[in-house]
């Protein structure tokens, strides 16, 4: 294949990569005081990006190393929003910390890791998947720890870094194995080996990968780091994380369990199965006890992995046209949850973490009061909001493959959920007011909060013809 | 004949420096005979055909790990005679770490004599003719060109994740800033006094 083809076909990485190249520079000859600049100039690479991926023509780039198609076109849309929206919320929350300054390395290194996320879910080949996954968590690990003077960032970053190593270690070793068996590390030719009979190595290899790709979307049983990163990293920080890394690892896992395994399909289901019952379970029992509102919202995206596995573990078009519906709407939820949590900090402006701290929230700040009830509404599932259909697209999706088991364990299991996220809203709403949060200067901040409401809100209905068709066009490219 | 004799003589320096390396009681001798164990290692690959990963040994563990090693010993304060002290106890532990590295080798070598391994679905086939190096760099630079770059990228945020993480600005440096100093002036750094006799000079 000729060469600037594939290298056309690679557009918004190209552009991504360049745009954090130069803006390094720029942050390198300006300092501290280009952080802004940076900032938006990377946002604007975002939407570049962006805009160039509905610009490059589809197909199998670099010899089928980079797979461009509808299924990485939607999940990149999804990470390029988070990304930029994880860019947008950090300056303010820096400023009012005492603690680091926000430097310009800090977009930059979003933009790297937003270029290996994009090289994960367009991954067609163990090599890409492997680069792009360590591209990704890389700049992870270091925006873990960016405010160096707080032990506990530092705390989040080494232990992050710690058993990501340990996750990448497990996933190069199935790599290897899958490789050995197989003698490829192209997906379509794996694929092909799947097909013609199964050996004992490449069901181990399918086992350890999964057991890696699990770790980097932090499902049950690979999930322990995630309530102590979430907590430790900045917040503008942890929502990047509960955002966009879990819809390029899950979008990984898709491709790799579709285009690569799909011949293994019953092996790879019960894998599946047994990690999404799992983190559902463990996501709604643990966050029960939980005090710290980031904490919560760690097991409550280990949670809500749990249900968008569902979606995988069906193991159709539906299924994994239903897994980016879920990521959508999951995204626009957790994305508002810490917009909002950004917001609560006491009178001389350092944050506070406490759930105890929203209490009579509905008195003090009612807006911000009803955009957290509706996320959280939207959470648990309550029908009238978006929240409710995402889960109703995977369970309808699994009912159709033929998974009742699955889909009634599931329903019920999502009630047990339902009791933490409606607990945040009766502390808002009908316990005594504790002091007020000040009020809110971020006109952009405010905004995000309400489009991300309205998104998740009754009225994101309308969206469904969209995001819907959006999907299956999506889904089909894997199939 | 003369590869037999390279290859004994390769062996013979690498047991004895392997053997020194774990037995020489000052800590940078053992990481210098390791360097020599290193090199005859290297020696010995090139020797099987394998001239790649004799450049690794030099390249990688020779230039970078060996040299680690050494600054890690010479940097850091470390008793090393605390650090053996143990001997005795830790020795069932370091019999079965032996054992199983000998079982290793013995199976290897057992793996080996039933037959290579077939990649038969190999989508990149290599001429049986090609060294190895030219093999590695022709898919390298072609096929596998995308990961290679991107594997760049990897290296650059490790570096910027290194810097961003350790410098920071220190109080009460007094940095050589070069730009100052040539832009500095006779006039602004001496100047003429005529002091009165018996007066002394006013600094």
């Amino acid at each position: 294949m000729d060469y600037l083809a594939s290298v056309r076909m690679a557009l918004p990485e190209d552009i991504l990569s360049l745009g954090a190249l130069v803006l390094m520079l720029v942050a390198a000859w300006g300092g501290q005081r280009s952080t802004r600049a940076v900032s938006w100039c990377s946002v604007a690479v975002l939407l570049g990006a962006g805009i160039a991926l509905f610009a490059t023509p589809q197909g199998a780039a670099f010899d089928g190393l980079l797979l461009v198609d509808a299924f990485a076109t939607f999940a990149k849309v999804l990470i390029y929003v988070a990304a930029a929206i994880a860019i947008v919320m950090a300056p303010n929350f820096f400023q009012r910390t005492s603690g680091d300054d926000l430097r310009p390395e800090y977009p930059v290194l979003i933009l790297l890791s937003a270029v290996g996320m994009g090289i994960m879910v367009s991954a067609g080949d163990l090599l890409s998947l492997y680069v792009g996954l360590e591209l990704q968590s890389l700049a992870a690990y270091v925006l873990a720890s960016f405010m160096r003077r707080d032990t506990r960032s530092a705390e989040a970053g080494l232990k992050y870094f710690v058993l990501g190593a340990l996750a990448s270690g497990l996933l190069l070793y199935g790599i290897s194995l899958v490789y050995g068996f197989s003698g490829t590390t192209l997906f379509s030719a794996i694929a092909s080996s799947y097909g013609s009979g199964h050996s004992l190595g490449l069901m181990f290899g399918l086992v350890f990968v999964f057991a890696g790709l699990a770790f980097k979307m932090s499902a049950v049983p690979f999930h322990m780091w995630t309530p102590d990163v979430y907590e430790g990293a900045p917040t503008p920080v942890t929502a990047f994380f509960a955002s966009a890394p879990k819809v390029a690892a899950l979008g990984l896992a898709v491709r790799v369990a579709v285009d690569a395994m799909g011949p293994a399909v019953d092996q790879w289901r019960q894998v599946v199965i047994f990690a999404a019952l799992a983190s559902i379970i463990l996501g709604a029992v643990a966050a029960i006890g939980q005090r710290n509102i980031k904490r919560l919202l760690a097991y409550s995206s280990i949670n809500n992995i749990g249900f968008a596995l569902i979606g995988l573990a069906a193991g159709t078009q539906e299924g994994v046209a239903s897994v980016l519906m879920y990521l959508t709407i999951y995204l626009a939820m957790t994305l508002g949850s810490f917009l909002v949590v950004l917001q609560m900090r006491d009178a001389d402006g350092q944050p506070v973490e406490t759930i105890d701290s929203l209490s009579g929230m509905s008195t003090t700040r009612p807006g911000l009061a009803w955009a957290l009830a509706t996320f959280m509404f939207s959470l648990a599932g309550i029908p009238p909001l978006f929240g409710f259909y995402a889960k109703f697209a995977v369970f309808h999706a699994a009912v159709a493959a033929g998974l009742f088991p699955l889909a009634v364990f599931g329903i019920a299991a999502s009630v047990i959920g339902a009791y933490y996220y409606l607990r945040i809203v009766k502390t808002m709403f009908f316990d005594e007011a504790a002091p007020a949060f000040p009020k809110n200067e971020g006109v952009v901040e405010g905004g995000l909060i309400a489009i991300t409401a309205l998104f998740v809100s009754p009225l994101g209905y309308l969206l469904i013809p969209l995001i819907g068709g959006w999907s299956m066009v999506a889904a089909k490219a894997l199939f | 004949m003369i590869q037999a004799i390279a290859f004994y003589i390769f062996a013979v320096v690498m047991i004895a420096s392997a053997a020194l390396t774990i037995s020489s009681r000052n800590p940078v001798h053992s990481v210098l005979w390791l360097i020599l164990a290193f090199f005859n290692a290297a020696g010995l690959m090139v020797l099987a055909g394998a001239e790649f990963i004799a450049m690794l040994l030099v390249i990688v563990y020779v230039g970078a790990v060996a040299v680690l090693f050494l600054f890690v010993v010479m940097m850091l304060d470390i008793d090393f005679s605390e650090l053996r002290a143990g001997f005795v106890r830790y020795l069932p532990l370091g019999l079965a770490l032996a054992v199983a590295l000998l079982a290793e080798v013995i199976i290897g070598v057992g793996a080996w004599s039933v037959g290579g391994v077939n990649l038969s679905k190999r989508i990149a086939p290599i001429a049986e003719q090609t060294p190895n190096i030219q093999a590695i760099g022709d898919l390298l630079y072609t096929r596998y060109l995308f990961v290679f770059e991107a594997a760049g990228l990897v290296l650059l945020v490790a570096m910027i994740g290194a810097i961003v993480l350790t410098h920071r600005k220190r109080a009460g440096v007094r940095p050589q800033i070069i730009s100052r100093q040539v832009a500095r002036r006779p006039q602004d750094a001496t100047r003429n006094v005529k002091p009165a006799v018996g007066q002394g000079v006013e600094l």
